[in-house]
């Protein structure tokens, strides 16, 4: 597989070159998968509820998209166009099904509490988006760019959606209490002053309130992303 | 007055375009249109039959609000005395002097917060956008201390209030434009942010934590939904009317949020809202008629004692008169036609009851079946306006 990486790493073009630095950094800010394309947001809805979670679910995307980026991008040439979804399909269950297994192994607390969201990422459309627009077309090493830009574009929109949700439902970040201990009787910080946790924040409503704020936010520093009507 | 009008004169100059203040132009004029009429008139071709517009509109629903609001103010500081003596059989109308004074510390400080954090982002959203004053936060910033229980703390009314403005309110563009309730989007705010403040026994009086033990603080309808749990607060539903008879649900003298209790205070809004043509009588007797049939309904299915109770006991407690006067006539979120606007009122009403009884979760359904007609009415006008459509079109055809 590296073969043909090397391979395709075309003389002409330097590996970092301004395009493909570009692949990588366009979905960070003004091509955001989920702000921008609004793709893959079941899921930043559903998780973000702690930042520990939007973190493990952020890394497996990424995980999955830049494999299966990979691999659809080395079958490319091979892959029957009218089949093309099915093979997709069978990658991405394929790459899903080693995460789920690995988180299952190894972090078993977050696998249950992303419980379902996990397999899910089957059907998470920016992974079959990239699949069907980039990586059909473009040669590994692209893929690739690709595959880390827009997973670290999701990834990046999950945590910071998170950091709001954990910060002001929970008191915590990451599982650690920033505002001080909120358990009844035996407050801490802020608690003490009268301070309560934002219950809103956890119900998944408010996340999309927080997402479409971050979009807010970003199309008025960036007037260009508004559709002329 | 002309003293006033001097100075507004001498000022204006400064916030004109291209002067040293003109961000400042809207803060200016939003105050001088406050106190004066405006300058600029239509010219040519007058169809104005009289001089109300959404200022003088605002002001008639705040004077609607007024004996709300000196009711609720009495009535909070009585229920606050009760908390405190741990009496709930204390005479209401005694002592009245101290119960004022007791419910204007509860009350006033909910005003300044509201009007306050209100007016300032709508300032700020008006400087950034270049538009004078957004009039309706003057009747928003009064509904939400009227639907608030008297306990909830300060902070979470600011939070709500800025909550409901921005994202209820500014997102779509500001008043006129919003397609939900502010003072319901804070409520709803509330409700589901901070429940612990906003439902149960412990919030709907001032000062509660420090009361005798085993004083319980509850609502007739809080009292009314443990009819649906295996721990009913009354025996029966006798004992309940017994306890909240129908007096004094229409006269008030029960605990509530700030502004809801009084039926009497609600209807005379109501009057002065139907008598200058700024609520809709339609909206207000279609939402009573859709509880009143809910009421009904639940009556024949019965069951258990909240099914059982009498349909016109819904109408007197909780929120549902105060939603159905001042809530649902919102003529921004309201529907707009004249039919629309009485399936509009029936459903409201309807929906309202229905999740009061059957979601315990949810004693209070008024707010969320607003809310959710809100969200509906533009499909309600559209539909009603496409059958007028359709009538005529066959008319024609027939002719």
């Amino acid at each position: 597989m590296s073969d043909a990486a090397v391979k395709t790493k075309a003389p002409s073009e330097p590996l970092f070159s301004k395009k493909n630095k570009k692949l990588v950094t366009d979905p960070l800010t003004d091509n955001n998968p989920v702000t921008i394309q609004v793709l893959g947001i079941c899921s930043a809805l559903a998780i973000t509820v702690q930042v520990e979670q939007g973190v493990v679910m952020g890394g497996a995307v990424l995980f999955v998209l830049i494999l299966g980026n990979l691999i659809i991008s080395l079958m490319r040439n091979l892959i029957p166009s009218r089949i093309r979804i099915i093979v997709q399909l069978v990658v991405v269950a394929a790459l899903v099904i080693i995460v789920n297994e690995l988180l299952k192994a190894f972090l078993p607390d977050v696998s249950e509490k992303l419980s379902v969201f996990v397999g899910l990422i089957i059907t998470n459309c920016i992974i079959m988006g990239r699949f069907e627009a980039f990586a059909m077309a473009n040669k590994p090493w692209p893929s690739i760019m690709d595959a880390i830009g827009n997973g670290l574009g999701y990834a990046g929109l999950l945590i910071l959606v998170a950091i709001f949700r954990e910060l002001f439902g929970s008191g915590t970040l990451y599982g650690f209490q920033i505002f001080g201990n909120s358990l009844p009787g035996e407050e801490t910080g802020l608690y003490t002053l009268g301070y309560v946790n934002n219950n809103m924040m956890i119900l998944p409503p408010m996340a999309l309130i927080i997402v479409g704020i971050i979009i807010w936010v970003q199309r008025s520093r960036n007037k260009s992303l508004i559709e002329q009507h | 007055m002309k003293f006033l009008e001097n100075i507004v004169h001498k000022m204006e100059p400064k916030f004109a375009k291209g002067a040293k203040l003109e961000k400042w132009h809207p803060v200016f004029e939003s105050f001088t249109t406050l106190a004066f009429t405006p300058a600029e008139v239509t010219k040519k071709g007058a169809h104005i039959r009289d001089g109300v517009d959404l200022k003088r509109t605002m002001m008639t629903v705040i004077i609607a609000m007024i004996p709300c609001l000196l009711f609720g103010i009495y009535n909070t500081g009585h229920w606050e005395m009760v908390a405190a003596t741990g009496n709930r059989d204390l005479v209401f109308w005694a002592d009245q002097g101290m119960k004022i004074m007791m419910g204007l510390k509860v009350v006033l400080p909910l005003i300044i917060v509201s009007y306050g954090v209100g007016l300032t982002i709508e300032f700020i959203f008006g400087i950034i956008n270049g538009h004078s004053l957004h009039e309706g936060f003057l009747v928003s910033g009064m509904l939400i201390p009227l639907v608030m229980p008297a306990d909830v703390p300060l902070w979470m009314v600011g939070v709500a209030t800025a909550f409901a403005v921005i994202i209820g309110k500014e997102i779509f563009g500001g008043t006129g434009m919003n397609i939900v309730n502010v003072a319901l989007t804070a409520r709803a705010f509330l409700f589901f942010a901070y429940p612990t403040s906003m439902s149960g026994d412990k919030v709907w009086m001032a000062g509660q934590e420090s009361t005798v033990d085993g004083f319980t603080g509850s609502t007739a309808l809080g009292d009314l939904a443990s009819f649906m749990s295996d721990k009913p607060v009354f025996e029966n539903l006798e004992a309940y009317t017994n306890h909240y008879s129908l007096f004094d649900s229409v006269l008030g003298i029960i605990p509530g949020s700030i502004g809801e209790t009084s039926v009497i205070a609600i209807l005379l809004g109501a009057l002065i809202l139907i008598g200058t043509g700024v609520g809709s009588l339609r909206i207000m007797a279609s939402f009573f008629a859709g509880g009143y049939i809910m009421g009904m309904l639940l009556n024949l299915v019965g069951g258990n004692d909240f099914l059982d109770l009498p349909a016109h006991f819904h109408l007197v407690i909780g929120g549902f008169a105060f939603g159905a006067v001042f809530m649902a006539t919102d003529p921004v979120t309201a529907s707009q036609t004249a039919m629309g606007k009485i399936i509009y009122g029936l459903f409201g009403g309807m929906i309202a009851i229905l999740i009061r009884v059957l979601n315990p979760a949810y004693p209070e359904g008024v707010m969320l079946a607003i809310l959710f007609m809100n969200v509906m009415a533009p499909i309600i006008d559209h539909y009603v306006v496409q059958s007028n459509v359709k009538r005529r079109l066959k008319r024609l055809k027939t002719v």
